[in-house]
């Protein structure tokens, strides 16, 4: 092991972990946002239970996504100095527009959000909830252009050694980014909802354990029907009639996770297939790796599995023609040996072609899921029957939900950064030639050492943390509204079953 | 003025921002365990920074942001050169952020006191070190990297305190002034040999290091720094607080005016520097930006400007 390896795998550790809370933040931040809103609009109170619910829930991840981010944007010049000078002309432009344009929007109206709700209007601090996610959703698309640059360099030219960005434009309009922002983002939701799904229905399981027969489906959902409980719920306790209409408040949000993931879901694919085309013509190497294509073939079959073959997929996939001709990994060294000299310029096989796989397989299967619980859900039109209640066995299946989408997330970003070595910047910077040249291994391994032990216990006291709200469930609210306290800043403070407030 | 030194002075604005806003934030971070004796007052204290430390912090992401973009060379060295250092400020303002953000969801105490000591050590961490990385860039030297820690680590404990007795009421706004006056016999005479030595450094800045307007910039952060512990003393908060955060910000002019022209050993500011185009195409989105982020940042304390009470909910 030298300085390098261990610098990639800080790099990969850092950054999977980063990743792990990013997209929670942008998906989740959206569907809160979207629960204040119905809340806001329609004046029910359960939304606002849901909204406070789902909002701590959101900011007990939040906080994780920060203080890992801040560890991204300072190991490029910690441990990838060479690349830092190559490429900050054209790539420092995005992350510095990032901070500037979307961390301090997010920072400061996440401030104004969780201290806000009574100092500011009701109208105004559902804005600032907008603001923050939108925020979130901006820096997800400057950091991913810069990314994308990576894969697919445009606006710039060579100087001295030195990429100088010709065209921001360029760089902002990258068609890898085009591809790559919705089809991340679109991730997220997808990410978000299995977790929202998993949350409900672990919450509708339990509570019918709790409360057996009381909720069968079809059953006596007429008497305990939302609308009817709704007052009841609002009785502090947490127990008794309030805890009978706690499958009933499960059922909103589900069905608005369900339908969030499925079109999420559908974009994804979209843009995913997307991504695949741009590859054919920009990153044949990812492609044939993670197709396990060795010779330049016409005509190509796709094998979602070693062993199974449909033949001509992988030409009609990546071009819209069956008989186009895909160049495989062997051809494509030859060629690359030929233009940068001799070198290995296959990336590692195995990891590229298995993330493929997990990344459709586990996202799908979610987004699957999720369109089986919307039909299984459906309303009944000038059907004068309550809504269809969620099957027992449907809740039960949703707890997969929530470790399928992160875990395709991360086999996709595997994909797509494995699948670009041995270049940091394709065709342009070896990874090898990228590394700080004048920071030794000591150095980096205790800094690897120190992350991988710090991230471990805050991951463990985050599933900790977030498992007891999820089991805590959502506050009741307060028969009568509690006068506004003089100083909302502590009330965030307060044990969460004892202090039925407006705040966090 | 031409581009390089335009975005010179803009990330020198960004870090003196940093430092005068985060600056008050670790001096709250760290004096929690001085300033109150109840849970309510731990409350009462870490409330004053609870709704803008984040935004604070992203003047530090926006600094280095804009210096990876405009001085890559120089981002890159300070960042791989300082790489433990730069290490463990991280490990702090991870551990702060968990700790401020999680203490109030946790419902142990003592899984609060853990909180508590995250946001402790991880305000002491960056408070100390990023004195000692930029003492030790601009005098390559141990015992003034040292003294620049003990500086910058007093000078927080000092300007936090004296926010806390601003923006607050009751026995806790008097154990702060108390606090501040203890903090600043350490931080006056600090300042005083850190700052009259940074105008006097060879180090890596020969270019600026003796400007007439480096040492007036030196003089008059040690003469505000006095004079903000004088309005402490006499009760005065807010003047308290201008006074020492100008102090701040005269520090920081004098630290990146002995940096000009040479920010790191052997590099200067137009051989570490970007392009023109992309200096140019940042200019228009900064000078565009920066005005909305000011504006509504400096909303967010207006919102938030009334005195905290301790035990108000
Ligand atoms: C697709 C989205 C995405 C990706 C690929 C990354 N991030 Fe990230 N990042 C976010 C999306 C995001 C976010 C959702 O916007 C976060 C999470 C929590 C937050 O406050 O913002 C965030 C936080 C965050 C922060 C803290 C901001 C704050 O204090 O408010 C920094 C400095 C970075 N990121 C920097 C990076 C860098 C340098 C990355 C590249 C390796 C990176 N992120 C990958
Ligand atoms: C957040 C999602 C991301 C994940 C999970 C991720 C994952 C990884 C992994 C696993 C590697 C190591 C590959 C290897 O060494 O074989 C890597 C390398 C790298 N990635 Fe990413 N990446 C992400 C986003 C980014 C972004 C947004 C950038 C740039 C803005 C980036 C820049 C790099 C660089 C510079 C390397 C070089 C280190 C190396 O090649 O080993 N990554 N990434
Ligand atoms: C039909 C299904 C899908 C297809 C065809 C597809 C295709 C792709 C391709 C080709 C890439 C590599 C792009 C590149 O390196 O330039 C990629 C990356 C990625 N995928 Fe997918 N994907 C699919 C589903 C999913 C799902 C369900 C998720 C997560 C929920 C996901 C998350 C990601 C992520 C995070 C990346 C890395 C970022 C990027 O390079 O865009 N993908 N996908």
């Amino acid at each position: 092991m030298d300085a390098l390896d261990l610098a990639r795998w800080q790099f990969g550790i850092t950054t999977v972990y980063h990743f792990l809370f990013v997209p929670l933040t942008i998906g989740l931040g959206v569907f809160v946002a979207g629960l204040q809103t119905a809340w806001h609009r329609t004046g029910k109170e359960h939304y606002l239970r849901l909204t406070k619910f789902f909002g701590k829930l959101f900011l007990i991840n939040f906080a994780m996504g920060v203080v890992t981010g801040i560890v991204q944007e300072f190991q490029f010049g910690m441990n990838w100095s060479e690349y830092s000078i190559f490429v900050g002309d054209v790539f420092g432009a995005p992350l510095a527009l990032e901070a500037l344009l979307a961390f301090f929007l997010e920072s400061t109206f996440i401030g104004l959000w969780i201290f806000g709700w009574d100092k500011l209007p009701k109208r105004v601090h559902l804005a600032t909830i907008w603001i923050a996610v939108i925020g979130s959703n901006l820096s997800a698309y400057f950091i991913l252009a810069a990314n994308a640059w990576m894969k697919h360099p445009v606006g710039y030219e060579v100087v001295d050694g030195r990429a100088r960005m010709t065209d921001l434009w360029a760089v902002l309009t990258n068609s890898t980014a085009l591809a790559q922002v919705p089809h991340v983002i679109a991730g997220s939701f997808v990410v978000a909802g299995g977790f929202v799904l998993a949350v409900c229905g672990y919450n509708i399981m339990r509570e019918r354990r709790a409360h057996p027969g009381e909720t069968t489906p079809h059953g006596t959902h007429e008497a305990h029907g939302t609308r009817g409980t709704t007052s009841r719920a609002l009785l502090p306790g947490g127990t008794g009639p309030a805890r009978r209409d706690g499958a009933g408040i499960w059922r909103t949000p589900m069905r608005a996770a369900l339908l969030m993931t499925a079109i999420a879901g559908a974009l994804v694919a979209g843009t995913g297939d997307l991504s695949a085309k741009l590859l054919h013509e920009q990153q044949p190497m990812k492609l044939a790796a993670a197709e396990g294509l060795e010779r330049d073939t016409a005509g190509a079959p796709f094998s979602p599995v070693p062993g199974v073959e449909v033949p001509m997929l992988l030409s009609f996939l990546a071009t819209n023609d069956p008989n186009a001709v895909i160049q495989g990994t062997e051809d494509l060294q030859a060629r690359f040996e030929k233009q940068f000299g001799p070198g290995d310029y296959r990336p590692n096989l195995p990891v590229v072609f298995w993330s493929f796989r997990v990344m459709i397989v586990f996202g799908l299967s979610t987004v699957g899921l999720s369109v089986l619980g919307l039909w299984l859900t459906r309303g009944r039109r000038r059907d004068p029957r309550p809504p269809r209640e969620v099957p027992d066995w449907f809740a039960r299946i949703c707890l997969p939900a929530l470790p399928l989408p992160p875990l395709a997330m991360i086999a996709g970003w595997l994909l797509s950064e494995v699948g670009r070595q041995p270049w940091t910047v394709q065709g342009e910077l070896l990874t090898a030639a990228s590394v700080s040249p004048g920071v030794s291994l000591t150095e980096v391994a205790v800094s690897l050492a120190v992350f991988t032990a710090l991230y471990g216990a805050l991951a463990l006291a985050e599933v900790v943390l977030l498992v007891r709200y999820v089991k805590a469930g959502p506050e009741p609210t307060p028969v009568v509204p509690v006068p506004s306290p003089p100083s909302p800043r502590d009330s965030r403070d307060d044990d969460a079953r004892l202090q039925p407030t407006l705040m966090y | 003025m031409e581009l390089t030194t335009f975005w010179f002075a803009v990330i020198a604005f960004l870090w003196t921002g940093y430092f005068v806003l985060e600056g008050f934030d670790f001096g709250v971070g760290m004096l929690v365990p001085v300033l109150s004796r109840s849970e309510a007052e731990r409350k009462q204290v870490l409330g004053t920074i609870g709704p803008v430390w984040d935004g604070n912090e992203v003047w530090l992401i926006t600094a280095v942001g804009a210096m990876f973009a405009a001085f890559p060379a120089w981002y890159a060295g300070l960042l791989s050169e300082f790489y433990l250092p730069v290490m463990l400020v991280l490990v702090g303002l991870i551990v702060r952020g968990v700790g401020l953000e999680w203490r109030g969801k946790v419902q142990h105490s003592s899984d609060r006191a853990w909180c508590d000591t995250g946001v402790l050590v991880g305000s002491a961490l960056p408070a100390f070190l990023w004195g000692a990385v930029f003492a030790d860039l601009l005098r390559n030297s141990a015992t003034a990297a040292l003294a620049g820690g003990v500086f910058s680590l007093s000078l927080c404990l000092l300007h936090g305190a004296v926010f806390v007795a601003l923006k607050t009421t009751g026995p806790v706004r008097a154990r702060a002034r108390r606090a501040a006056l203890i903090a600043a016999v350490v931080a006056v005479p600090s300042a005083v040999v850190v700052l009259s030595g940074i105008p006097a450094s060879g180090g890596s800045a020969a270019g600026q290091s003796g400007a007439v307007w480096v040492w007036a910039c030196a003089l008059t952060s040690v003469a505000a720094l006095a004079a903000g512990v004088a309005l402490t003393w006499r009760g005065r908060d807010g003047w308290a607080f201008a006074a020492t955060a100008s102090s701040i910000v005269l520090a920081s002019a004098a630290l990146f005016g002995a940096l000009w022209p040479a920010p790191f050993p052997g590099l200067t500011v137009a051989e570490a520097a970007s392009g023109p185009y992309t200096l140019g195409v940042l200019t228009w989105i900064g000078l565009i930006a920066l005005p909305f982020v000011l504006g509504y940042q400096a909303w967010s304390y207006w919102v938030f400007r009334k005195r905290l009470t301790a035990g108000a909910s």
